[in-house]
């Protein structure tokens, strides 16, 4: 009995939410008879169910609520009166279901009063029903009919009933349509039956754990196996590997839902809001189909809730403000969900009147989150993200014109703690849109394998966006602003971290060069973090860290590697906030709150970082840092006089230094400053007497400038400062400096490398660089081949097989049947290595099959390839 | 604090020795000594956290006792030992220098502790026993695994 009433309550419960959900629908869409047949059949269902288990008070609700769903199925049109008092009567069918679930009978009480205006409004309906036409008639004889025993509550007479299946069932009589109504139902409930079974969510959740084990032994496996390059057990260890994979997959899809289950209360929501504030809201969800873990699922219901609650609460207009400014009187919130990347994407939209930026301005102020002088200099988006600052929304009542953001900085941790990540953009007037980020699952995630001071730890790889080799003849180079490690990539300026330091285990100072900068992405912070070594990526079981290490911010979890060491998962949160309070810091010339407001953000918007200097004068110089290559500092009497010439020998070359004027003097000893600039093999150093700091300014020439070299004067920290013009110096040094760049490039091997993932085209580049190849990454098979035909000089393909329009396996035997390409080496990443595929790769003529993870495989597989090469 | 105990007349010991000083644990607290193999040291951590390891495929965090409780290490020459407990569904293994053997004792004889014991050890010990040769203190793990910075607030 236990078991069935237990049985009973989650089915009910379920088909309650759907009940819940369809009748919003049906309110809007009254014509819609399969909406209402459906409704109808659940309610007739619980109400059977209930008379089977003796639980009289939900029977004589479910009945009562279903008699007044009669009518609407009779053609009386709905009223919002009406829908509000059957969903009324569902939150009281539900109150009831909780207390039954816990005290396995019904709670005490009546539902008399309720049952009362459910009869009264089915009566109204059934006394003015104008649409029955001319069914009046009733069609047979009326017998009294005597009931043995007294009414119950929500009971109707067996009179009233007969004469309303009579009035109701135009044409056909009560008989057949309460018989055609059965098979339907049960044709629905078996098919059901016989494809989905009930789990509880404790078996999956064993399944899962025994899943996660199984991975981590094959990781041994396969890490044992990579140690003995011939091994009978290769092949059944590669079955092995496959056949785990195909397995977690397939558990982890059990645990799978839709996302639409998190979403099913929202029309409700919606729909009570509406009514309750007068306003008109259409609710769009798209994409309710995507799946994802049942419990990240679960831990963002609450927050998805309150995010459409606070939209339809403060974000959108009353309907008269609507039209007052132009827009349809009906506001719009929608709701997206879709895969992106191994993560969902959710982005919650409406268009209503935007976050009110003025308002979140005064009151960041007035919580001490910022000064007044540091939020004007915040870009607007800047200010937007204080809704998701800690303690933001709780310290004050915010009033309906406040704004929006109540509560976000409780969504925010509630997404963080799930690794996900979350970004707001408003347009006042227009909307405002929250785009969350996160992980399908939480149990199993591809991580980047790195080491640092001495230790290895994994990095999630759904926020490493790049990895960049600097140093050891590659084109980054770390460069340093007072102590801080900034890494300038293309146009950026990235915030260096090195992770042995951040954790305090830099005893021995790590060379720079040669090092891997892991560029991570993390919400709408970019920084790099300096590693010693990288490894390979890996799947990884996350298991959370032991309570005594939970404090430690830098860490998200530990797991257990392949080799069956422990170790630590980083967590990029953790080490974008300790950047926040130290390099950002710095970078932004020590105004400590408004490093703390810019925690998230590097203050860049539309300002420029600009380097201060002096030369010649005490007035202040300044150059956009975007254009030095390099600060230096050098011994002065390594400087040389040559040709009338001051040169200075500088990495293997000589170095030409400018002066800016006169003025400047080199120095005889002691440390010489210099800017560097560079443009491929050439470089020069502007001379100066001392770099003063790094600002982030907005640049505003206001006075022209008269000097050559000086392009005007702006106000730069409060002071007057000459802005210069790199591009009159640079022919002081070279006079052909703006004409032809010639690269005497000595033969090296050219490998095109195909993947259609950017991550792993950005990890594999640097890596196969490091080993002293020419790489030239192509996004995708056709880009290859268009490459390849163009007659571009490549010594070997590394392909990935697995890609979308054209596989590995489809590029290889295309070139294979081009005669000039047929001799050209293909070697095959794979993710997944399969007796078929090994076959499939061999028919298609590829040179060799490497793991994709399997670093040292693919160079030592290039290595033998190109000795061979050389051989022949 | 050490209630006497009349259900139980004997209870086994698993006995340690961390910087000069016996100890005893409860034989029922014991899941498993074992040589502490491939820790990984876990930066910024707390400093009577010595590391984590893989036993058996579950990590298990290491206590460093002698540093818990705040005592003299002994010479490091033997291969130190760990001895695993489970605590609030957590495992745990405590670090210590050397393991003795298992110790039959009345309960009857235990003993609270002197008043004047060092208050680092009171705080996790609940009783001490007097053995022919040496004192048997009886350590309380779930202090032993209460970190400082808990004891204070707690």
């Amino acid at each position: 009995m236990d078991d069935l009433l237990r049985e009973f309550v989650t089915e009910t419960n379920e088909s309650l939410d759907v009940v819940d959900s369809e009748l919003v629908r049906f309110e809007q869409d009254p014509g819609n008879a399969k909406i209402l047949d459906n409704i109808f059949r659940l309610v007739h269902t619980i109400k059977g169910t209930c008379g089977f288990l003796a639980l009289p008070r939900l029977e004589a609700l479910a009945h009562a609520a279903e008699t007044l769903m009669g009518k609407f199925r009779d053609g009386a049109k709905p009223s919002a009166a009406a829908v509000t008092l059957i969903l009324t009567t569902i939150d009281r069918i539900k109150s009831i279901l909780e207390s039954i679930d816990k005290n396995q009978t019904e709670p005490a009480g009546s539902d008399d009063e309720l049952i009362a205006k459910l009869t009264e409004m089915s009566a109204a309906f059934s006394s003015a029903r104008p649409l029955a036409s001319p069914a009046e008639v009733t069609v047979g004889t009326l017998v009294p009919q005597v009931l043995e025993r007294p009414l119950r509550p929500g009971e109707v007479s067996l009179d009233d009933l007969e004469r309303a299946f009579r009035a109701t069932e135009v044409g056909q009589t009560g008989k057949r349509k309460a018989a055609s109504e059965k098979p339907v139902e049960d044709d629905d409930s078996s098919r059901a039956g016989s494809l989905s079974i009930r789990v509880t969510v404790d078996t999956l959740e064993h399944l899962m754990t025994m899943v996660s084990e199984l991975v981590l032994t094959r990781n041994q496996l396969l890490e044992i196996g990579r140690r003995h390059e011939e091994s009978e057990f290769k092949t059944p260890l590669q079955r092995l590997s496959t056949v785990t994979a195909e397995l977690q997959e397939g558990v982890m899809k059990t645990r799978m839902q839709p996302i639409g289950n998190a979403w099913q209360k929202l029309p409700r929501i919606v729909r009570d809001l509406s009514n309750e504030l007068g306003k008109q809201i259409d609710l769009e969800m798209l994409g309710a189909e995507t799946e994802l873990d049942r419990q990240v699922l679960d831990l963002i219901k609450d927050p998805l809730t309150h995010m459409v609650r606070n939209s339809a609460d403060h974000g959108l207009e009353s309907p008269e403000e609507r039209r007052a400014l132009g827009k349809p009187e009906r506001g719009r919130i929608r709701l997206s969900a879709y895969h992106e990347g191994g993560q969902i994407v959710i982005e919650i939209s409406d268009d209503g009147r935007g976050l009110n930026v003025e308002r979140i301005k005064e009151k960041a102020i007035a919580q001490g989150l910022a000064t007044e002088a540091e939020t004007e200099k915040l870009s607007e988006a800047q200010i937007q993200k204080f809704i998701f600052a800690p303690g933001f929304s709780t310290a004050a009542q915010i009033t309906n014109i406040s704004g929006r953001g109540v509560g976000m900085d409780v969504v925010r941790t509630n997404i963080d703690q799930i690794g996900g990540m979350i970004d707001v953009k408003s347009v006042a007037g227009v909307g405002v849109s929250f785009t969350i980020k996160i992980p399908l699952t939480l149990a199993i995630v591809a991580a980047l394998i790195v080491e640092g001071g001495g230790h290895r730890f994994a990095i999630p790889q759904l926020s490493v966006i790049e990895l960049v080799r600097v140093g050891g003849g590659s084109d980054h180079r770390i460069e340093h602003i007072k102590d801080t490690p900034v890494l300038r990539l293309r146009d950026k300026l990235l915030p260096v971290a090195k992770l042995g330091k951040l954790l305090g285990l830099d005893g021995t100072a790590s060379a720079e060069d040669g090092a891997f900068i892991v560029v991570i992405e993390f919400g709408s912070q970019i920084f790099g973090l300096m590693v010693d070594a990288v490894f390979h990526t890996e799947e990884i079981v996350v298991k959370p860290l032991s309570s005594k290490l939970r404090g430690i911010s830098l860490f998200s979890g530990n797991t257990i590697l392949g080799d069956g060491a422990v170790i630590m998962i980083i967590d990029p949160n953790g080490v974008a906030q300790s950047l926040g309070s130290r390099v950002v810091t710095q970078l932004a010339a020590q105004e400590a709150a408004l490093a703390d407001a810019a925690k998230r953000d590097v203050p860049a918007g539309e300002a420029t970082s600009l380097l201060i200097f002096r030369a010649g004068s005490s007035n202040p110089k300044a150059v956009p840092l975007s254009l030095v290559t390099r600060l230096e500092e050098i011994d002065a009497r390594t400087i040389e006089l040559s040709n009338g010439r001051h040169m200075v020998q500088y990495r293997g070359q000589l170095m030409p230094l400018v002066t800016m004027d006169e003025n400047v003097r080199i120095k005889g000893e002691g440390a010489q400053p210099l800017l560097v600039f560079s443009d491929g093999s050439r470089a020069m150093a502007l001379v100066v007497d001392e770099i003063a700091d790094i600002v982030e300014e907005r640049l505003d020439v206001q006075v022209q400038g008269e000097l050559p070299g000086v392009l005007g004067s702006a106000i730069i920290k409060g002071q007057a400062t000459e802005i210069i013009d790199v591009g009159h110096f640079l022919p002081l040094a070279f006079e052909d400096w703006f004409r032809g760049k010639s690269h005497a490039q000595q033969r090296t091997r050219n490998i095109l490398l195909v993947d259609d993932s950017p991550f792993f085209r950005n990890m594999l580049t640097p890596v196969l660089q490091a080993a002293g190849y020419a790489v030239t990454a192509a996004a995708g098979a056709q880009e290859a081949l268009r490459l390849l035909k163009a007659g571009e000089g490549f010594d070997v393909v590394v392909t990935d097989t697995d890609m979308p329009d054209m596989s590995g396996f489809d590029l290889a035997e295309t070139l294979q049947r081009d005669p000039a390409l047929s001799e050209l080496p293909v070697i095959a990443l794979a993710s997944m290595v399969s007796e078929e595929a090994l076959e499939r790769g061999r028919k298609a003529g590829f040179y060799d099959f490497v793991a994709k993870f399997d670093r040292q495989g693919l160079i030592a597989s290039l290595k033998e390839q190109t000795d061979m090469g050389r051989a022949a | 604090m050490s209630e006497r105990d009349d259900n139980r007349h004997v209870n086994e010991y698993v006995t340690a020795m961390v910087g000069g000083q016996l100890f005893g644990l409860p034989i029922l607290r014991v899941q498993d000594v074992f040589i502490p193999e491939r820790l990984t040291r876990v930066p910024l951590s707390p400093p009577e956290v010595a590391g984590v390891l893989n036993l058996r495929g579950r990590i298990v965090t290491l206590i460093d006792v002698a540093r818990r409780l705040e005592l003299e290490r002994t010479i490091v020459e033997a291969q130190p030992m760990a001895i695993g407990v489970d605590a609030h569904g957590e495992s745990y293994a405590l670090l210590i220098d050397s393991i003795g053997e298992v110790l039959k004792l009345d309960d009857k004889a235990r003993e609270s502790n002197p008043v004047n014991m060092d208050p680092r050890l009171a705080r996790v010990s609940s009783g001490v026993y007097r053995l022919d040769a040496e004192l048997l203190v009886v350590l309380d793990v779930d202090r032993v695994l209460e970190l400082p910075s808990r004891a204070v607030a707690a």
